[in-house]
């Protein structure tokens, strides 16, 4: 299968993603330039992490509007399965490919740390081959990541099942002892109705390299792998 | 040429921890009566326009670019 990885000014977390898709998980993958005008034949896009336009006005405001996001978008309303991680995930909500508002953490800190997330919904592509309730230690590193959404916008999230990721402790409660940015029912990662197109904050691509012990990220990217094969 | 000050402000219902943490200064400064602080952004936009369809930009401006409009609100000024 095939990514592709999308490249702005102040993107920071392209190499990675290339490296583990390319070398670790066996996969295709090719970056792609936020001026291009068209994708590489993907079968799964990645909008990776970082400072897009140095957060200017707001994180990934600005990202939205450049010209290869028009490509994205259109691919993203064929079906097509979109990734954004962290910055990626912010400019989806800016995009409005994803509804709500990435805010700045309620600690006012940038956190950077090993975190745990319960998958909540194994009912997506990205998330197909892991157990329900399964915990992740996958890695955040942000600034805005404190997920905001009104009461009716939350209700829709519910009833559509769209809520993926959860923070949570180690032994897999969500509270918010465990909620490291204050995000709205500690969650860390969604999916649109259609559910072909995933925003999380933690870093998958952080957590999937065997030379760094944890590996649990790489289960997300088996998950995208079968569903793209099947 | 047109000026107008644009303010972005957060929505009353979103949560401020940077209002929240100037007016703790505030207290550690001595200003007891400072109840609540909210921080918002201010543009100033230079705009070479007509009257007639300034405010019709300036709203079309701040819904595409200037706030997000799950977390934000906005007001503006045009000066003369």
């Amino acid at each position: 299968m095939k990514y592709n990885i999308i490249i702005f000014p102040g993107s920071n977390c392209d190499y990675d993603a290339y490296y583990i898709t390319r070398h670790i998980m066996g996969d295709e993958a090719e970056y792609i330039w936020h001026k291009d005008t068209s994708l590489k034949n993907p079968d799964c896009i990645i909008i990776p992490g970082g400072f897009s336009y140095g957060d200017y006005l707001r994180a990934g405001a600005i990202a939205k509007f450049s010209p290869i996001m028009r490509e994205v978008i259109a691919f993203a309303k064929k079906g097509g399965l979109v990734m954004g991680i962290c910055n990626g995930f912010q400019v989806l909500t800016e995009t409005g490919l994803l509804p709500g508002a990435l805010m700045l953490n309620r600690s006012l800190l940038f956190i950077c740390k090993h975190q745990y997330v319960k998958v909540v919904n194994t009912r997506t592509p990205f998330t197909r081959k892991i157990m329900q309730e399964t915990i992740l230690d996958i890695p955040i590193a942000h600034n805005e990541g404190n997920y905001f959404i009104d009461d009716d916008g939350l209700k829709a999230l519910q009833d559509n099942d769209q809520i993926v990721f959860q923070y949570c402790d180690k032994d897999g409660f969500v509270n918010d002892e465990s909620n490291p940015n204050g995000s709205l029912l500690s969650i860390a990662g969604i999916v649109n109705k259609k559910k072909n197109v995933l925003g999380m904050m933690p870093h998958p691509e952080r957590s999937s390299d065997p030379i760094l012990k944890v590996t649990d990220g790489q289960q997300i990217f088996k998950s995208i792998k079968h569903f793209i094969k099947k | 040429m047109i000026k107008a000050t644009i303010y972005v402000t957060l929505k009353p219902e979103v949560l401020d921890p940077q209002g929240k943490v100037i007016k703790t200064a505030l207290d550690t400064l001595g200003y007891h009566n400072v109840k609540e602080v909210r921080a918002s952004k201010m543009f100033e936009v230079t705009i070479d326009s007509e009257t007639d369809t300034i405010e019709k930009e300036i709203n079309e401006i701040c819904d595409k670019v200037l706030a997000n409009p799950n977390i934000e609100t906005y007001t503006f000024k045009i000066h003369d």
